[in-house]
């Protein structure tokens, strides 16, 4: 099934939020799409306890607060959003529309795109062994969907963190687990820590030390994992490998999308932030010009800079009349200011 | 003036001018040196992946906890892999020789 907006937004970190605002002043309707599972992008993702000391008028903030300030501010939009998936097309259908296509077969009808997808999508880390790709989705998975179907099988989880620690609980229960790990500490919550030390303990799991340096076709089981601790190198055979070193961005499809880039940026004009495709814009660290700083607080005022320019895509016929949020009855109604 | 010298993934040696303070992920980049630092140097991303030259190695503060983690998150870890952006250039380092790390 189509859904109709007016316009969709590549990218939920703080400036596609934020271009829901602006966007919602004007009566522009949005859906939002982002790979991650949630809302904030690289502040939730990345520093989501770090302070931010440049955001106007407040002294510190982390990424976490501002993430979710911003959604307390844009929810009287109501916003549609279309997490853990990618645009992966964009076509135009006609003169005034586009039709854009995700990853998990999502289409939504816009009048405009708005690229907020800062340094890219965060996609897995994957290890960079020689032939993995020959294996990925099959038997190297970067992530569980079906637990069921490890049953009674011999799994090798790589990583330190809580995903890998997680799954190491977790399927323990039901598989044979081998967890490698390049030293015995872990920057897991402590709780799976010592869930983990001591199944190992009892036998249940076993752990080496290591990192990964060779992946092949097994003769016994599917997959041969050659590792390598300190100088000495070993190998395992499993039916799985789980890799879980965390996230990377990539720019993904969006290089395919015929847009003028200047490297892996997008080039915008800077009255309009609009790309060299008309009516398709982009805001915030993804798009570059003369003087381009990379800025939460710059992303902001693309952002509104942007909104103008969509109002006359998304109703030519209508008149913009420039409006200060002190003095909107629509807003005052829409946020239930009396 | 001082300086680092770093090797680039080709094996090429470029001798950089290195400003007292800044780190050695800021000045490599800067440089115009292929060094990803995705995150911007907030110890978030483990993509300004170094090898130091073994003999500098131990001239360098102590990794801190949240570097040590991230690089849990890297490929091809030697004993003398360090984040660039953990390390802040300072006199004592004037010539320090390091490696960016395969990406």
């Amino acid at each position: 099934m189509t859904d109709h907006t007016d316009v969709v937004i590549v990218g939920a970190g703080p400036v596609g939020l934020f271009a829901i605002f602006e966007l919602g002043l004007l009566n522009i309707k949005c859906h939002v799409i982002d790979n991650l599972d949630k809302p904030g992008g690289q502040c939730a993702e990345l520093y989501p306890e770090k302070p931010i000391f440049d955001i106007p008028s407040r002294t510190s903030i982390t990424g976490q607060e501002l993430t979710d300030n911003l959604m307390r501010q844009v929810k009287p939009f109501h916003p549609v959003f279309h997490l853990n998936q990618q645009v992966e097309k964009v076509e135009k259908l006609n003169d005034s529309e586009w039709v854009i296509s995700t990853n998990q077969g999502k289409i939504i009808q816009a009048k405009c795109i708005v690229i907020a997808a800062g340094a890219g999508s965060f996609v897995p880390r994957k290890p960079p062994l020689e032939g993995i790709e020959n294996f990925d989705g099959k038997t190297v998975l970067y992530s569980v969907k079906d637990k069921s179907i490890f049953k009674n099988k011999t799994v090798l989880i790589a990583g330190g963190g809580d995903s890998a620690l997680d799954w190491t609980n977790e399927l323990s229960k039901i598989a044979k687990v081998n967890l490698i790990h390049r030293r015995k500490e872990f920057r897991a919550a402590p709780d799976s820590v010592s869930k983990m030390l001591e199944l190992e303990k009892n036998d249940i799991l076993s752990f080496f030390t290591g990192q990964l340096k060779g992946i092949s076709a097994g003769s016994n089981k599917s997959l041969k994992v050659q590792y390598q601790d300190n100088e000495n190198l070993h190998y395992i055979e499993v039916d799985y490998l789980l890799p879980f070193y965390g996230l990377k961005m990539e720019l993904g499809p969006i290089v395919n999308w015929g847009l003028n880039l200047h490297e892996n940026k997008i080039y915008v004009d800077t009255e309009k932030f609009e790309t060299s495709v008309s009516s398709i814009f982009a805001i915030g660290d993804i798009n570059t010009y003369p003087g381009k700083l990379k800025l939460i607080l710059s992303g902001f005022h693309e952002a509104a800079l942007m909104a103008q320019v969509c109002f006359k895509y998304c109703f030519p016929d209508k008149k913009n009349v420039f409006r200060y949020t002190t003095v909107s009855k629509d807003l005052h109604k829409k946020l239930g200011f009396k | 003036m001082t300086k680092i010298i770093v090797k680039d993934r080709e094996g090429n040696v470029q001798e950089l001018s290195a400003d007292i303070g800044l780190t050695l992920m800021e000045i490599i980049r800067d440089a115009g040196m292929d060094i990803e630092a995705a995150c911007g140097g907030c110890c978030a991303c483990a993509t300004c992946h170094l090898y130091v030259d073994k003999d500098w190695f131990s001239k360098l503060s102590v990794k801190e906890d949240d570097e040590e983690s991230m690089l849990d998150q890297a490929f091809n870890l030697k004993v003398n892999s360090r984040l660039g952006c953990q390390i802040e250039f300072n006199d004592g380092l004037d010539g320090i020789k390091v490696e960016l790390a395969p990406e």
